[in-house]
């Protein structure tokens, strides 16, 4: 590394700490429905949202109202992206003429999108229309990061909340994520990465000629719209295949540095969002620093893992699917903040990445998304955790636990249970039935360690509802398309539902008020506390399969071994 | 039933705000403000396009700077890497061949250390980009495929020089140099 490298790698956190108050201040005004700078420019647009669709914007509602509207606005979505695919060919804006997408890849794609995850088993530019791409594709992107800011404030309201059920709206908060959020922000970075070369049109492919005479067949299309959406709402579904290394996603090295940007600035502005929320800024500044601890002990490890030399290459700079004008360092900050945030979106193919960084990605995948995590999904995964780390605190030291002046008791400690477990039951599980099936191994492009590692990451993958992939797998199967869309479903609704409970529980306590006996939840020993059981979990459930995967990889390449 | 009514309902309201307006509107404002950028950087020769400056493409004359080496061989439909992982046995030949062959087109010392872009296939397979190291080390062999005198060889050096990105703002991206553009300058070295 040079010292341009780290000076790079500085400059991004320095930033990102700084807007992380900033942007925080700002949504908890939008979400309390306090006065803010959004309202004279589109407030009229929530009005209109309201009378349009008949809400009451005011009428508060039970944390199972709250849930059933989010699944029925959810199934709808998926339905019509489910629907639009299958018939495409039929449809406007299908300049290249592309077919109708097959059932089983329809499913797993409207599912993806739905889910926040988008994971791709199609390419972009040789599967979807323009019409599906926008209708269908940047619609869900952003109401599907909107969907999992709302479920985060019926969890905030349900934690500091002392009105016996009223969790808010879930129509209320979709459109204030939407309108005041997700829209603004991408429309100002759609414009910014279309100044740096990110295409944003409507024509047909281009047809050049090029320098040697050979014929080459240019993809357009409307990319930077939904490339802004795509990182701001850790959605991470590529508009082409090559996802954000594709020249035309992200053009140069400051289009990177933005993207990368935009992938944490929602997630960590939430933190501090939910600091204000609940009636302290330090709790949330206490959950941005053990996201931050886990981030950058992850993103050494991974550099650590790139510029080692290593047994086969030696000192050789490791290049295989990186681009020139990010070079290693920013490929490796980049894959380490698109794991950690459920984001997704890859600027260099994670299947070539040395074993530790790989490994470190899926460990990210792994421990739930809550390393910042998607919008609103990675800090309530969060929470699921903090649950767990003062139920355990309250077990050792022999006092009821409670957390933030709400008792943490059977029913919340089953939820969180239920919440970790659902995910890790469909990645050990499903792995284990593609790694023995036909159906699961026809798929691998690569032989020994590392196609386990492809099987394990896509799943990892799929339910911590990511999107990244070691590509080389070749997922777009019947078997992949089921399993992995599965694995969305219950990697989102698996932890949703749970929540939403724990919320509809909590907001019926009293708050017991802050005594000198109260076991505290924004200090250093918590930060200890909570990281040690975010790392104990994970590390109980996946070292195993790890072990089978990335690290004896990691092994067998000091010896110079290939298979 | 009422839930599923306004559901639908604003579930259209998004559709027609997110997935009409909103990419209009983008549209639009960038095509005025950045209409070459935003319709893919064309580079014309003349009246015809030559291909966009961002999206490489495959050069193996002994005339211009070859690009990197690509999975999908710079065609763009669809785009992608080789996600071939270290250890896979395939890609460790693969790189020992490219190495043999970098060497024997360029006439180089057979103990010269080839940058790595050009052993590995980039992530986009459309990587536009090469090192300037990797320029330098092809020029001699451009020069003398061309019958270049001293003169026109120096320009040749001039333009790797003069056409070498930086990084970004000082700080952002690694030094590189667009292989198209280089090409298109070492075709008007007279």
């Amino acid at each position: 590394m040079t010292t341009l490298d780290v000076i790079q790698v500085v400059l991004f956190f320095v930033l990102l700490i700084a807007l992380t108050p900033v942007l925080g201040k700002y949504m908890s005004k939008v979400f309390t429905g306090e006065k803010h700078v959004m309202l004279p420019v589109a407030g009229w647009l929530e009005r209109l949202a309201y009378r349009f669709s008949g809400i009451d914007p005011e009428e508060g509602t039970n944390w199972k109202t709250y849930t059933f509207s989010l699944l029925v606005f959810n199934l709808a979505g998926f339905i019509f992206v489910f629907l639009i695919q299958l018939v495409q060919a039929h449809l406007p804006l299908n300049p290249a003429h592309l077919a109708n997408v097959s059932w089983d890849s329809a499913f797993n794609t409207s599912v993806s999108f739905m889910t926040n995850t988008n994971w791709q088993g199609y390419a972009g530019e040789t599967t979807l229309s323009y019409f599906v791409q926008m209708m269908g594709l940047t619609v869900q992107n952003f109401v599907s990061a909107a969907t999992g800011i709302a479920v985060l404030m019926a969890l905030i309201r349900g934690i500091a909340g002392r009105n016996a059920q009223n969790l808010g709206n879930f129509r209320t908060d979709l459109t204030r994520a939407t309108l005041y959020v997700l829209l603004p922000l991408s429309i100002l970075f759609a414009i910014i990465l279309t100044g740096q070369g990110v295409v944003q049109n409507f024509k047909h492919y281009e047809t050049v000629q090029t320098l040697q005479g050979a014929k080459q067949v240019i993809p357009m299309g409307p990319a930077a719209s939904q490339i802004a959406i795509k990182q701001l709402g850790t959605n991470g579904g590529g508009f082409f295949n090559a996802n954000s290394a594709h020249p035309f996603e992200n053009p140069t090295p400051f289009s990177n540095f933005l993207e990368m940007l935009a992938i944490l600035l929602i997630p960590a502005g939430l933190t501090y969002t939910y600091g204000k929320m609940v009636g302290s800024t330090r709790q949330g500044w206490t959950i941005f620093t053990v996201m931050l601890i886990l981030l950058l002990a992850g993103l050494g490890i991974s550099l650590y893992g790139e510029y080692a030399s290593n047994a086969v290459y030696g000192h050789l700079a490791l290049l295989e699917g990186k681009e020139t004008r990010f070079g290693i360092t920013n490929s490796v900050l980049w894959s380490t903040i698109t794991t950690a945030a459920s984001n997704g979106s890859v600027n260099a193919m994670h299947d070539s990445l040395t074993p530790l960084t790989g490994m470190i990605a899926m460990i990210n995948l792994m421990l739930g998304e809550i390393i910042f995590g998607g919008v609103g999904a990675g800090l309530y995964g969060m929470v699921i955790f903090i649950i767990l780390t003062v139920f355990i605190a309250g077990l050792m030291v022999g006092r009821t636990p409670e957390y933030l002046g709400k008792k943490i008791e059977a029913f919340e400690v089953q939820m969180a249970i239920i919440a970790v477990l659902a995910p890790n039951f469909i990645i050990l599980v499903f792995t284990a039935w593609a790694s023995v099936s036909p159906a699961g191994l026809q798929g691998l492009n690569n032989a020994g360690p590392h196609g386990f590692s492809e099987i394990l990451y896509a799943y990892s993958s799929a339910a911590g509802n990511n999107g990244s992939a070691f590509a080389g797998l070749n997922a777009n199967t019947v078997f992949y398309n089921l399993t992995l869309g599965l694995g969305m479903l219950v990697g989102r609704f698996g932890i949703i539902l749970p929540v939403m409970a724990i919320a509809g529980s909590m907001v019926k306590k009293k708050i017991t008020p802050l005594s000198s006996g109260t076991f505290r939840t924004d200090n250093g020993l918590f930060i200890g506390l909570l990281i040690a059981v975010i790392l104990i979990v994970g590390g109980l459930t996946h070292f195993p399969a790890l072990s089978l995967g990335p690290v004896v990889e990691h092994l067998l390449m000091n010896h110079g071994i290939t298979f | 039933m009422k839930t599923l009514v306004i559901s639908i309902k604003i579930f259209l309201f998004f559709t027609v705000l997110t997935g009409i307006i909103y990419p209009l509107l983008v549209t639009g404002i960038v095509q005025v403000i950045y209409p070459s950028k935003a319709n893919g950087s064309m580079q014309m020769k003349g009246k015809i396009s030559t291909g966009s400056l961002l999206i490489g493409q495959q050069f193996d004359s002994a005339i211009y700077f070859t690009s990197r080496p690509s999975a999908v061989s710079y065609n763009p439909l669809p785009s992608g890497g080789s996600n071939y992982g270290l250890t896979s046995a395939k890609l460790k030949a693969l790189v020992e061949e490219r190495r043999k062959q970098f060497i024997a087109f360029n006439h180089l010392d057979s103990l010269t250390s080839v940058p790595g872009e050009m052993l590995f296939a980039s992530a986009s397979g459309l990587d536009p980009h090469i090192s300037p190291q990797s320029a330098f080390l092809q020029a001699e062999r451009i020069a003398s495929a061309r019958c270049f005198n001293p003169v026109q060889e120096q320009k040749l050096m001039q333009a790797i020089d003069s056409l070498t990105e930086p990084p970004q703002f000082f700080c952002l991206g690694e030094p590189r140099i667009n292989v198209l553009l280089l090409n298109l300058e070492t075709d008007k070295i007279r």
